[in-house]
């Protein structure tokens, strides 16, 4: 069963020289597993996770031809429809925890805001629920983190509270939008074996957002390659390193790699008419 | 027009000009997409004109009395406005008040910015102990209530145009100087400055030729924001007696002379506010909207 | 597209509480004194002199050299400037010319119309600026931000003296909808003596206090014209603050996770972005509501308001410096208090500032 399905999504915002196109036709099919979608920054790999969730503000619009998931058509959901999709049945991962989590609130608080405002549980609930999703990302000392704001927490611990925030009422599908990008070198696989571990125990579909080819490649099932709004490449994780299309090639061979050869790294080829 | 244009819209200027002018030129168009920027210029544009060709345009002397017509409602034949107390057209009066409000707004507008661009550069290039001195003394004029402060060196200097002026540039600097201080401290340590440090530039030439033109934008945007308080201070010490003095057509004065018959004579006091209030609302709308195109910092897109 | 705007971090300072106040206070005493050498130097380049102020133009020689004395004129400058610093903690801040009396003991009598006035404004200011401020931050560009934008601008652009005398014109005049000038019609007035105790100098307190309610009803119904007059001022600039912190709130990321979140936009909007916004808009507020102190200038004198405004343009008028500097010095002093106040309170609402 397919859980989302996107067809020929278009994002578009509008600016004073002309309509600048970030995503221009996008189609794919999502089942639960593990998606991964790869580009550099500008390839509208961030504007297709937010046009899922239809979080593209004036003055970008949105188009599709069609936007399904799990049979609900969300480009014609009105925006009641939207928020009860939000966050208990499609949540998003973003990059940076400094930015993404208010910072004059406690953490508690944002933790079981969802639960409080949209599910409306009792305040002991609530409470209980959050410290166990604080738990199940591996927070030690989850009281003291309730209590904390959000810039008194590390970058790692920030983005597991994130994640904790976001995996509270068990969505169907998580996007995650380069989670570990803006974290020590150190931190990273901790937290990704922990947001991998759970969308494993979970059974939740994964649409995971990076820049990083190979990261994508062990952590995914399948990978879209984007380049300047467009899929060029969708292959198997599997099969990544036979990657056909020269731009994946491309993003393959600019990466260091222990024991290769120690020539100069190819710059990226960039072909103009790979993005018509 | 459309090669102009072509050459304009180009996306690879061939010469700096073009550039500049691809520049000046989007901005424009930025600009005139605000209907109410575009307002606030042509009501500023008018003021000019009105104060330039004000012997021409007033039907009547600002000055000379006329008893037999005086306090003649608004729309008397002759009299669009009416007539003061002294029978006075208060069309030619408004009119040649425009002369004034320009000219103190102008006079106001090369001292005040140039001395805090002066004091705010200074402290900001040299730092240390320059620095905490010269901001000590911002913050305490910053400290004061500016229309109260103004009032004090008027009464102080005696009443008058320049006294006002004086005292007006005098409350209005340190703003400038804060803008100015701000802008060259991101400047001082870019590597354009330690370059031309290095080819061995003063100080001064450092800061007048390298550092204040990087203030400027920031200052021009604040100044024309800044027209419309300059105009109302101004306006206010008349009302009070204590700037432009009698007979000259000073709005504020104008307002000040109609109070006594405000229930009567309602028009002798509405008039010239209106102009005040049109005025500074045409330098707010303009400032405003230079703003918006100007400085990237508030654009907010 | 777009990746994540890179603002800067916020620093971690680490100084404590205590420390951060200590130094603010420091530096308020010293923008204090410098406020004080500021009204020395205008009183003693006035070309008024002080001794022919109080003795007349007939007094003797010997009598000018007695006061000159007493009055300390013959001492070197720093010495008087010391002196009168040390006058000035002592709470004395000379004698008015007009009436003999302290100048602080008249200011205490006529501040507490000021500070009623000013607080009635800002909080019109406040209850109509905020909504209107958000009302264009999220619809930006649209005609009601146009117009918020414009009603903002026209506060910023509108004589204050001309809109009370308009105000005035319209509402008493014309409509009879309010009170005229004074605190009271005058039959209350002559009234107010007898069957009020004077309190808090506040009448609406004051005659709430006494329980005089039609005496309430015609204060209010003075009051609240040049009220509403300086609480539109203050409206126009917090409104403009309010979208352009809001806006930038707006565009943040953590907006995004309570929108992912599911919350409504009421929500993302009023608690999400208006917390954090209340951080700087404290500091607006604060400064709003001391440029109402300045407003009420001119105010007081349309509307014979027996307020501190209208105590320092009166006794301009007939050259009373000691009664004008006193009362700037008075105006300086509640200006640095406000600020220091706000200050503070910036510090207990922003969490990252500890």
């Amino acid at each position: 069963m397919t859980l989302l399905s996107v067809k020929n999504l278009r994002v578009t915002f509008d600016t004073e020289t002309g309509p600048v196109e970030a995503v221009r036709g996008v189609s794919f099919d999502l089942n639960r597993e593990r998606l991964g979608i790869v580009g550099e920054s500008g390839s509208g790999k961030t504007m297709t996770g937010r046009a899922v969730l239809r979080l593209i503000r004036p003055p970008g619009r949105i188009e599709a031809d069609s936007m399904t998931f799990d049979g609900q058509d969300l480009m014609k959901a009105s925006e009641p429809q939207l928020r009860a999709l939000r966050g208990r049945r499609i949540a998003m991962v973003m990059q940076d925890p400094k930015f993404s989590l208010n910072p004059v609130m406690k953490v508690g608080s944002q933790l079981m805001e969802g639960l409080r405002q949209r599910d409306h549980a009792s305040r002991s609930e609530a409470r209980a629920k959050a410290l166990s999703a604080l738990e199940a990302v591996q927070i030690r000392d989850p009281e003291r983190v309730m209590d904390a704001y959000p810039h008194e927490l590390s970058g790692g611990m920030g983005q597991r509270v994130m994640i904790a925030m976001m995996l509270i009422p068990d969505p169907d599908l998580l996007i995650a939008d380069e989670p570990t990008s803006a974290l020590d070198v150190t931190v990273q696989a901790e937290v990704l074996s922990i947001l991998d571990n759970l969308v494993k125990t979970r059974g939740m579909g994964l649409i995971f957002i990076s820049h990083d080819l190979r990261l994508v490649a062990r952590f995914c099932d399948r990978v879209l390659v984007m380049y300047k709004g467009k899929i060029v490449e969708e292959l198997a994780a599997k099969d990544l390193l036979h990657a056909k299309h020269p731009y994946t090639q491309g993003l393959l061979n600019c990466l260091p790699r222990i024991g290769g050869s120690r020539e100069a790294l190819p710059a990226l080829d960039r072909t103009a008419s790979w993005a018509r | 027009m459309t090669t102009l244009n072509t050459w304009l819209m180009d996306p690879n200027p061939k010469s700096r000009l073009q550039s500049r002018a691809a520049q000046t030129w989007l901005t424009w168009l930025r600009f005139r997409r605000n209907p109410l920027a575009m307002i606030g210029l042509i009501i500023s544009l008018a003021l000019i004109f009105m104060s330039i060709f004000a012997p021409l345009l007033a039907p009547y002397d600002p000055i000379a009395q006329s008893l037999a017509d005086r306090l003649q409602p608004p729309l008397t034949p002759g009299h669009w406005m009416g007539t003061d107390d002294f029978g006075r057209d208060i069309w030619s009066r408004i009119l040649f008040g425009s002369r004034i409000t320009l000219y103190i707004v102008l006079l106001v507008i090369i001292t005040a910015p140039v001395f805090g661009l002066i004091v705010g550069t200074v402290s900001g290039y040299f730092g240390g102990w320059v620095d905490s001195v010269l901001m000590r003394i911002t913050d305490i004029f910053l400290a004061f209530p500016k229309l109260i402060l103004a009032l004090a060196l008027v009464a102080v200097l005696g009443p008058g145009m320049v006294n006002a002026v004086l005292a007006i540039a005098l409350t209005s600097w340190p703003p400038y100087a804060r803008v100015a201080r701000a802008e060259t401290l991101t400047v001082r340590n870019s590597d354009y400055i330690a370059a031309t440090r290095l080819q061995g530039a003063s100080a001064t030439r450092l800061i007048w030729g390298h550092i204040m033109p990087m203030c400027l934008p920031s200052v021009i945007i604040r100044v024309t924001l800044d027209m419309a308080g300059v105009i109302l201070t101004a306006a206010g010490l008349g009302f009070l007696g204590l700037g432009v003095q009698p007979p000259l057509p000073e709005w504020g004065l104008m307002i000040s002379a109609g109070r006594k018959f405000l229930f009567e004579q309602w028009w002798v006091a509405t008039m010239p506010g209106l102009a005040i209030f049109i005025v500074s609302l045409g330098f707010n709308l303009l400032g405003d909207g230079l703003r918006d195109v100007l400085d990237p910092r508030s654009a907010g897109k | 597209m777009a990746e994540l705007s890179d603002t800067p971090a916020q620093p971690h300072a680490a100084v404590s509480f205590l420390k951060q106040t200590a130094n603010t206070v420091c530096s308020l005493l010293i923008t204090f004194l410098g406020l004080l050498a500021v009204t020395f130097i205008i009183a003693r380049i006035v070309p008024v002199d002080p001794v022919t102020a109080i003795l007349g133009e007939r007094a003797t020689g010997e009598q000018i050299a007695t006061l000159r004395t007493k009055l300390g004129l013959d001492d070197p400058l720093w010495q008087q400037f010391l002196i009168y610093i040390r006058d000035v903690f002592h709470g004395d801040l000379g004698l008015s010319i007009r009436t003999r009396d302290p100048i602080l003991s008249e200011i205490g009598r006529y501040f507490p119309a000021t500070l009623e006035l000013s607080t009635l404004g800002i909080i019109i200011g406040i209850f109509i600026g905020i909504p209107a401020g958000v009302l264009g931050a999220t619809k930006p560009g649209s005609w009601r931000d146009q117009i918020v934008r414009l009603i903002g601008l026209m506060g910023y652009s509108m004589p204050v003296f001309w809109l009370g005398l308009m105000g005035l014109l319209l509402f008493y005049g014309h409509l009879g909808w309010v009170g005229g000038p004074g605190r009271l019609d005058s039959m209350y007035e002559m009234m107010l003596d007898m069957k009020v105790k004077p309190v808090t100098h506040m009448i609406l307190i004051d005659t709430a206090l006494a329980g005089e309610w039609d005496m309430f009803r015609n204060a209010l119904s003075h009051i609240i014209l040049p009220a509403s007059i300086l609480g539109y001022l203050s409206m126009a600039y917090i409104s403009r603050m309010t979208r352009s912190f809001m806006m930038n709130e707006l565009g943040q990321e953590y907006i995004t996770t309570a929108r992912v979140k599911g919350m409504p936009e009421r929500r993302v909007i009023w608690v999400h972005a208006m917390r954090n916004v209340a951080v700087p808009l404290i500091t607006v507020i604060a400064l709003s509501y001391a440029n109402l102190l300045e407003g009420a200038v001119l105010t007081e004198t349309i509307f014979a308001w027996p307020g501190l405004g209208r105590y320092i343009t009166d006794a301009l008028l007939i050259n009373d410096m000691p009664a004008v500097l006193g009362g700037t010095i008075v105006v300086g002093a509640v200006y640095i208090g406000i600020n220091m106040f706000s200050d503070f309170l910036y510090r207990l609402a922003d969490p990252r500032a500890k």
